[in-house]
C-alpha cells in the first residue's frame, strides 16, 4: 500500500487515512523513543536506520515519510454536489494556469498603478529598484506542470516566461519578488576554478603533489615531485619498459612539454585497469592535474583550454540486441 | 648549450680532417688549419682508432673502426640496425663506454697462464651490449689474438632448417648449414692464423677421410666447408685444437672466445625432432661443444660473453639479470664470472650521441635542433641507444 509506479489515482478518503496512520506510526515512534511526542518531525526520524524502524514497528516500511512526499499530487474533485465547478476557469480546461497568467497581469498592473501614483508625486525614477534574483533559473515545463498539477503545452510555457520577463523588466517591480521567487529555483555557484590538488612537503624537504585520473576503466594515481631529475616510474618499473610503444609516452610527456617542465619533475605512478591507451590517457590526465599546483594560474587556464584537464567522457557503447555491435548492423540481405 | 656551439665552431676542422681520414664523398671545405695533437678535436668523436689506446679521457666519444676490419672482423657480428647505420653514414663508429673500457683495462692486466676469465655483458633491452662485445672483440683482434666470435647462440637453438644425426655421437643432432656459415666466418676472421697453427689429433671424418696429425687448421676448416656433413664435427674438432693449444708454451696465439646470447646455450630449444618432441640443446653437437668451451679449464686467453633476452627463447619479457636469463643450469656452469652492467646512456654520452647525428646531419626536424627537442628525446627515449635511435630514424 505504498506508492506504485504509474499514475494510479488515489481516492482522498485512501490518502486521508495514510495521512492518520502516519501520525499514529510518529507518535508510536516518539513513545519508544521516549521522546517528545508532539514535536517530532520528520527530520527527527530521517536519523534512524530504515532497519531500526523495522525492528521497532514490527512492519515493512520502506520509507517513513509523510504521504504527500510519497503519492503524487492529484486534482481533488474540482466541483461540488451540484455539479458546478469550484474555480471559475474551470471551463477552459486548464484552470490553473489561466488561473496563474490572470494573477500575474493582476501583479503587472498593481506595478503599473504603483508607477502612476510615483509619477503623479513626481518621485518616478527609471532605473530604481529592478528585482536582484541571484543565480537562479527558471522553472522548468517539467517543475510547472508538477507544480500546477496539470499538463501545459511548450507554446503555453513560453508565454509564461515571456510574461514574467516582461513584468521583471518594468521598474519598481521589486515589489512582487516573493511571487516571482516561487518561481525560480537556485543554481549552485558554479566556481570557475580547478579543484587543485594541495601542495605538500615530505621529509627531505621537496615539494610533492597528488593526484588521480580515470578514462574509460583505467584509474591512475600520481605523485609529482619537484626534484629536477625527470626520473619516471610505473607500477615500480620504468616507464620505457610499461609504455613500449611511442604513442603512450607522447601521451605522458604532452603535459609537461607543453608546460616546459620536462626535466624538472620526478613521477611515481600506480595505474591499472583497462588497455594501454587508456591507461596513458588517465595518467595524462593526473599529470596534469597534479601540475596545477605548481603552476600559475594562468598557466593552469592555458591546460585547461588545451584540453589537458577535461576528463574524455567517451566509454564503451553498449552492444544492442538486433546488432553486432554497437553500431554495425548485421549483414542485410535483400532475401 | 656550450657544447652545441662548441661544435658548430668545429665542424670546419671536423670535415677537413674527416676527408683526409676516410676519404668520403664531402663537400671540399677550405683549408683550415688543423690541430695537430692527438687529443680529441672534437667533443664527440676521437681519432683514436685502436682501442688499446682507449682510456677515461676518450669516454662517451666516438671512434671510427677502418672498413677493413669490419669485412673481416664482423661478417655477420654487428646488429642489423647498426650495420643499417654503417651503410648510411658511410663509416662505422662506436661509442667509448665505461663496460667495455672496464673489460679491455682487465684483459690488458691479466695474466694469462692463469685458466680463462670470463665476463659477461648484461643490461636491460637495448642498452648496447652487443656494441660492447664488438668494442672488446676489435680490442682483441687489433691486439693480434685469434677471435673465435659466434654472433648470435639463439640462431642455433632455433629455426633449423636441416637436423641431422651425429656421426660421431648418436645421441647427438648436427645442423651442417650453421656449422658452415660459421666456419666460412672464422676463415674470414682469422686468415692469418690458419697456416700457422697445426693440430695435435688425428680426425677420422669417414671411413676413408680423415685429417693427419700436425696438419693445417686451415685445412681443417677447408675440410668442414668442402664437406657439409661432417662440419659440425668440424667446429667441435676446431673449437677443441684451440682449446688445447692455446696457452701453451709453444703457442704464440691468445685466444679470444667471444658469444653473444650467451643464454641461450642453457636455455630451451624450438627444434623439433621427427616425433614432434622438443629437443634439449645439449643434445646438438655445436651447443655440447660450446658448452665445453666456456667452460675455464684452459689458459691463454679470455671468454667475453652477453646475455639477450630478445632472441631468447621462452623467458619473460622482464628478464635481464644472469640468475634469470641463464637459469640454474647456466649460472653454475659461468660461475665464476665477472659481470659487466651496461647502462643507458649517462647525460655526457647522450650528448655525444645527439652530436654524432647533428653531425651526420641525421636530425632533419628543424625542433630537434632546439633545447626543448633535445629534452623530448631524453624524455621520449629515457636515453636508451636503441629507443633513440629508433626515435631520431624518423625524424
Amino acid at each position: 500500500n505504498l506508492a506504485a509506479a504509474g499514475p494510479e489515482k488515489f481516492t482522498l478518503e485512501y490518502i486521508q487515512k495514510q495521512v492518520e496512520e502516519y501520525e499514529i506510526g510518529k507518535r508510536h515512534l516518539a513513545n519508544m523513543m521516549g521522546e517528545d511526542s508532539e514535536n517530532f518531525t520528520q527530520e527527527d526520524i530521517d536519523l534512524f536506520d530504515f532497519i531500526y524502524l523495522f525492528f521497532l514497528l514490527k512492519q515493512i516500511c520502506f520509507y517513513f515519510q509523510h504521504p504527500d512526499e510519497i503519492f503524487p499530487k492529484q486534482r481533488a474533485v474540482q466541483w461540488g454536489a451540484d455539479g458546478r465547478p469550484f474555480h471559475f476557469l474551470f471551463y477552459t480546461g486548464k484552470q490553473s494556469y489561466y488561473s496563474l497568467m490572470h494573477d500575474l497581469y493582476g501583479k503587472i498592473l498593481k506595478i503599473e498603478k504603483h508607477q502612476d501614483r510615483l509619477r503623479a508625486k513626481g518621485l518616478f525614477s527609471q532605473d530604481a529598484q529592478l528585482i536582484s534574483l541571484g543565480p537562479s533559473r527558471w522553472l522548468t515545463k517539467e517543475e510547472l506542470e508538477l507544480l500546477l498539477v496539470e499538463t501545459i503545452s511548450t507554446h503555453d510555457y513560453d508565454r509564461f516566461i515571456k510574461l514574467m520577463e516582461r513584468m521583471l523588466a518594468m521598474p519598481y517591480s521589486s515589489t512582487e519578488e516573493e511571487f516571482v521567487q516561487r518561481y525560480r529555483r537556485q543554481l549552485e555557484a558554479q566556481s570557475m576554478k580547478q579543484m587543485m590538488p594541495p601542495l605538500e612537503k615530505d621529509e627531505n624537504g621537496v615539494a610533492f603533489s597528488t593526484a588521480e585520473g580515470r578514462r574509460k576503466t583505467s584509474d591512475s594515481s600520481v605523485i609529482l615531485r619537484d626534484c629536477g631529475s625527470g626520473h619516471i616510474t610505473i607500477n615500480g618499473q620504468d616507464y620505457l619498459q610499461y609504455f613500449p610503444v611511442l604513442q603512450d609516452r607522447e601521451q605522458l610527456m604532452f603535459p609537461l612539454q607543453f608546460m616546459g617542465v620536462l626535466g624538472r619533475f620526478n613521477l611515481e605512478c600506480t595505474v591499472s585497469g583497462g588497455g594501454r591507451s587508456s591507461q596513458a590517457g588517465a595518467l595524462r590526465l593526473a599529470i596534469s592535474r597534479a601540475l596545477l599546483s605548481f603552476l600559475s594560474e594562468g598557466d593552469g587556464e592555458a591546460m585547461r583550454q588545451a584540453g589537458l584537464l577535461t576528463p574524455d567522457p567517451r566509454v564503451r557503447e553498449r552492444k544492442k540486441p538486433g546488432q553486432e555491435g554497437a553500431r554495425r548492423k548485421f549483414t542485410w540481405k535483400k532475401r | 648549450m656550450a657544447l652545441h656551439r662548441l661544435s658548430l665552431r668545429l665542424r670546419p676542422t671536423v670535415t677537413h680532417v674527416r676527408s683526409l681520414h676516410s676519404g668520403g664523398c664531402r663537400q671540399q671545405q677550405e683549408a683550415v688549419a688543423v690541430d695537430s695533437e692527438p687529443e680529441p678535436f672534437s667533443v664527440f668523436r676521437t681519432r683514436e682508432s685502436d682501442p688499446a689506446c682507449h682510456s677515461e679521457k676518450h669516454l662517451g666519444q666516438y671512434y671510427t673502426l677502418p672498413s677493413a676490419h669490419i669485412r673481416t672482423l664482423f661478417p655477420s657480428g654487428l646488429p642489423w640496425r647498426y650495420q643499417q647505420q654503417v651503410k648510411t653514414f658511410n663509416e662505422a663508429c662506436i661509442m667509448v663506454r665505461q663496460p667495455s673500457l672496464e673489460v679491455i683495462s682487465y684483459l690488458k692486466k691479466t695474466d694469462y697462464s692463469k685458466p680463462a676469465l670470463r665476463y659477461l655483458f648484461y643490461g636491460q633491452k637495448g642498452t648496447g651490449k652487443t656494441i660492447s662485445l664488438c668494442h672488446t672483440v676489435h680490442f682483441c683482434y687489433t691486439q693480434g689474438w685469434l677471435v673465435l666470435h659466434i654472433p648470435d647462440a639463439h640462431q642455433w637453438v632455433k629455426n633449423c632448417k636441416e637436423l641431422l644425426p651425429s656421426s660421431y655421437n648418436a645421441s647427438r643432432f648436427d645442423q651442417p648449414l650453421q656449422a658452415t656459415t660459421w666456419l666460412r666466418n672464422f676463415r674470414l676472421t682469422n686468415e692469418r692464423f690458419l697456416s700457422k697453427i697445426k693440430t695435435k689429433h688425428r680426425y677420422m671424418w669417414t671411413k676413408r677421410e680423415f685429417t693427419e696429425e700436425g696438419s693445417l687448421l686451415g685445412e681443417l676448416v677447408d675440410q668442414g666447408i668442402s664437406r657439409v656433413k661432417s662440419s659440425s664435427d668440424v667446429v667441435g674438432a676446431v673449437m677443441k685444437e684451440l682449446r688445447l693449444q692455446s696457452g701453451q708454451p709453444g703457442s704464440d696465439f691468445r685466444l679470444a672466445v667471444a658469444v653473444d646470447g650467451v643464454n641461450g646455450l642453457w636455455g630451451r630449444s624450438t627444434i623439433k625432432k621427427e616425433d614432434k618432441s622438443a629437443v634439449d640443446p645439449e643434445e646438438l653437437t655445436l651447443i655440447y661443444n660450446l658448452r665445453k668451451l666456456m667452460r675455464n679449464d684452459w689458459t691463454g686467453g679470455a671468454i667475453i660473453a652477453t646475455l639477450s633476452q630478445t632472441g631468447s627463447l621462452y623467458t619473460p619479457k622482464s628478464a635481464y639479470l644472469p640468475q634469470e636469463l641463464l637459469g640454474e643450469r647456466g649460472f653454475d656452469s659461468m660461475d665464476p664470472f665477472i659481470p659487466v652492467s651496461v647502462p643507458n646512456y649517462s647525460e655526457k654520452e647522450f650528448e655525444s650521441c645527439y652530436l654524432y647525428y647533428m653531425d651526420r646531419h641525421w636530425l632533419q626536424h628543424p625542433q630537434s635542433r632546439t633545447e626543448e627537442g633535445k629534452k623530448e628525446l631524453v624524455f621520449l627515449s629515457n636515453r636508451n641507444p636503441s629507443m633513440l635511435d629508433r626515435i631520431c630514424g624518423f625524424l
